[in-house]
């Protein structure tokens, strides 16, 4: 890595984190879902960009590809086909939020205190180059074949049991 | 400038797994809290990057974070067509509403 990009980097990484961080909170803080899928269209794209930091461009372009793609796609159709007002709004009760917010911190001093006192590994022996896409092509189809496969069979069992449980009945339409 | 190192980016996916969470907890529409998973897989997956960029080369992390996205989008079309189906029934998407069962 040369010393110019070295300088810019811390420069990208809180971009990228503000980015994610500020609109995940924002997921949260909204109580359309419309906006929430947008935020959460930023907070992915800002994650594919924290891959891109950690020399995982091929996870980068997965993120952008399938998940921004994809995924969100599906989420923006599941709110057009379940809404009859695109600016429906269901706000949770007071007792609901904080019982939520009470569960969340819970779980977020937890894990600061195992964060605490966990000794994460030095950062030596770098793997500076990354792995790139025939590397990772050819681990798939040796070291991690069997996830592979089952994975494959996962996405068969999905597609199928997806369209059959949203078709329209004969009853219905 | 100190230089970035695993500490920042378990910190980022922290606070996406707390916003997450809230998320899944507080969101009314069913859909709301399918977003609130995609929150916490995103956090596990950028803590097993995070985990593969510092350690000594191997390249598990990063197979890990391909299958979570394959599982995502899996679990993303199975909800979605639960919801639909649960909208035709009950005309609604809130969750307050899903407390009957029907063969």
């Amino acid at each position: 890595m040369s010393t110019s990009l070295q300088a810019v980097e811390p420069v990208l990484f809180y971009a990228f984190a503000l980015l994610t961080c500020a609109s995940a909170w924002a997921v949260v803080a909204t109580a359309n879902v419309v906006r929430m899928s947008v935020y959460l269209l930023l907070t992915l794209g800002g994650v594919a960009g924290l891959y891109f930091m950690m020399n995982a461009e091929f996870l980068a372009a997965i993120q952008l590809i399938v998940y921004a793609g994809g995924t969100l796609i599906l989420i923006v159709f599941g709110v057009m086909l379940t809404s009859k007002n695109p600016f429906m709004q269901l706000k949770p009760k007071l007792s609901e939020v904080f019982v939520g917010g009470l569960i969340a911190s819970c779980i977020g001093v937890l894990l600061l205190i195992a964060l605490a006192g966990t000794a994460l590994p030095p950062e030596a022996g770098l793997a500076a180059e990354g792995y790139d896409v025939d590397q990772i092509g050819r681990a798939l189809l040796t070291t991690y074949l069997v996830p592979f496969e089952v994975s494959a069979v996962l996405l068969l069992i999905v597609m199928i049991a997806a369209a059959y449980m949203a078709r329209v009945r004969a009853g219905d339409a | 400038m100190s230089s970035i190192g695993l500490t920042h980016f378990v910190l980022v996916s922290f606070a996406l797994l707390v916003a997450g969470v809230v998320t899944v907890l507080t969101k009314r529409n069913a859909i709301g809290i399918l977003i609130g998973v995609e929150l916490i897989l995103n956090a596990a997956g950028i803590n097993f990057v995070a985990f593969n960029r510092y350690s000594y080369g191997n390249m598990d992390g990063i197979m890990f974070a391909v299958f979570i996205i394959v599982l995502a989008a899996a679990e993303a079309a199975i909800a979605l067509a639960i919801f639909l189906n649960f909208y035709n029934n009950f005309s609604s998407i809130d969750v307050e509403r899903a407390d009957g069962l029907r063969g």
